[in-house]
């Protein structure tokens, strides 16, 4: 009699955060429940339950466990998974160290600034923003050529943690550039990780698992013609 | 102040840091729980010093553990790191995959709500600023309270019956809390409203790896007042 692992991941299809415990899952070939959270409408009795702290997704509730945040939930998954499937995280303590500064670099320092950005009504702020994520994406840029020496992705020729961390925000770039003409992945400033960008996203894990590349550019223009709307109201 | 080790690692160990900084606390409990010897290298005036850019080119702050010639950077990154590298002393992360989520996840909240709310409360610039900061900050002991009941479940630490990554994170901000404690004239870790907090934090301070590292707390009052020229602490 085997005991039935029941695991169920809550998400939203258009956040770069719940793609990520996605990819693991699929590279650990984990079968699990995926639930759409509405966070526009009211979010689940199972997400506030979940996560009281933030209430936010993902969540991934392994056997009704709940693991909250997405490179959290990822390392979970490497660690629970750990005999199927390549490691995520890189086996040496070293390496480990430098992917998570640079996941947290990417998370705490890179996005934060992307969003602020966009949201900003003001042109000055917004050119600065602008130029605060382009110089992130050289630093990145950088780092990739260092780390991954000559590999297709950052720590070997499979994905990874570094890999997943960032990938999960090409769509939304390649959505902006489509949106608003805006070229952050030029291949003449940072060409390597525009190469690393292209071998991600046609990965055949990835590809099943992020929105496209059009639906986002939609939900984002919709998003900004309410921002508008609202203030100007 | 540099003794060569006698650690299961034979690759040089030093430690950039700064005395008053919480976050090089964490390192320095890490690395005597694992008896690790290593050079510390104060930063504190000259937070510029070539070391420090030289190592830390991004984000130009301490700590900065460097391992033989490998830098590792970031407090928690650092803390994981040595107990990675380091197998012989006592485990830093729980073995399970389950808790060991979990006391990420703390440390996360703790660096991003409580340690946000203590620097809201110290540089507030009005009576308004203030207390919603303290507001912030008492509502994070309140879950940091039943975390620890959680955790702990009867034993002395987050971590069980020694000290744990979650009693890390936490412990290195009892100093600035106590600064703060003292000016603004409110106990945010009581024996009434955070009983378990309260005796907790005797029990850490105790600790044989904190007790030789934790700044004196008249030293941090000093340098809260030079610090921070905001009301609070005139």
């Amino acid at each position: 009699m085997g005991d039935k692992e029941e695991v169920k991941l809550l998400g939203v299809w258009y956040s770069p955060y719940a793609i990520r415990p996605k990819i693991a899952l699929r590279l650990k070939s984990v079968d699990y429940d995926y639930v759409e959270e509405d966070l526009f409408g009211s979010k689940s009795e199972l997400l506030l339950k979940s996560n009281p702290v933030h209430k936010k997704v993902p969540v991934l509730l392994h056997n009704v466990k709940p693991i909250i945040e997405s490179l959290n939930i990822v390392e979970y998954i490497d660690e629970t998974w750990n005999s199927s499937g390549p490691s995520i995280l890189p086996s040496d303590p070293h390496d480990r160290a430098i992917a998570r500064f640079w996941s947290a670099f990417v998370d705490n320092k890179w996005f934060p600034a992307l969003r602020a950005a966009a949201i900003t009504k003001s042109e000055d702020a917004k050119a600065k923003g602008i130029e605060e994520v382009e110089g992130g994406l050289l630093r990145l840029d950088e780092a990739f050529v260092a780390i991954s020496k000559g590999r297709s992705f950052f720590c070997g020729d499979v994905i990874g943690f570094m890999d997943i961390c960032l990938g999960s925000f090409l769509v939304l770039l390649k959505a902006r550039e489509k949106l608003k003409g805006e070229k952050l992945l030029d291949e003449s400033k940072i060409p390597s990780l525009c190469k690393w960008a292209d071998e991600f996203l046609s990965d055949d894990i990835v590809k099943n698992v992020v929105p496209e590349i059009d639906r986002v550019a939609k939900f984002l223009g919709e998003l900004e013609a309410i921002a508008q709307s609202a203030s100007r109201s | 102040m540099g003794v060569m080790n006698g650690s299961n690692n034979d690759e040089y160990v030093k430690l950039l840091g700064a005395w008053p900084s919480p976050f090089v606390l964490r390192t320095r409990i890490a690395l005597n729980l694992k008896h690790v010897a290593y050079e510390y290298l104060e930063e504190e005036d000259n937070l510029n010093s070539e070391s420090v850019l030289n190592y830390n080119p991004v984000h130009k702050q301490i700590p900065i553990l460097i391992h033989g010639n490998k830098p590792i950077r970031e407090s928690l990154n650092i803390v994981m790191y040595v107990d990675e590298t380091w197998l012989s002393g006592p485990p830093i992360l729980p073995s399970d995959p389950f808790d060991r989520a979990v006391a990420r996840f703390w440390d996360v909240y703790i660096d991003e709500h409580c340690f946000t709310s203590i620097n809201g409360v110290a540089i507030s610039k009005d009576e308004e600023e203030r207390k919603a900061a303290m507001a912030k900050l008492e509502q994070c002991m309140a879950l940091l309270e039943e975390t620890f009941q959680e955790c702990s479940k009867g034993r002395g630490f987050f971590g069980g019956d020694n000290i744990g990554f979650i009693d890390i994170g936490f412990g290195s901000l009892l100093g600035p809390l106590k600064v703060l404690e003292k000016f603004t004239r409110v106990k945010f870790i009581h024996p009434d409203t955070t009983p378990g907090l309260f005796h907790w934090a005797d029990r850490f301070y105790a600790h044989e790896a904190v007790k030789p590292v934790m700044p004196d707390i008249e030293k941090l009052v000093q340098f809260a007042k030079l610090k921070f020229d905001t009301s609070i602490f005139k």
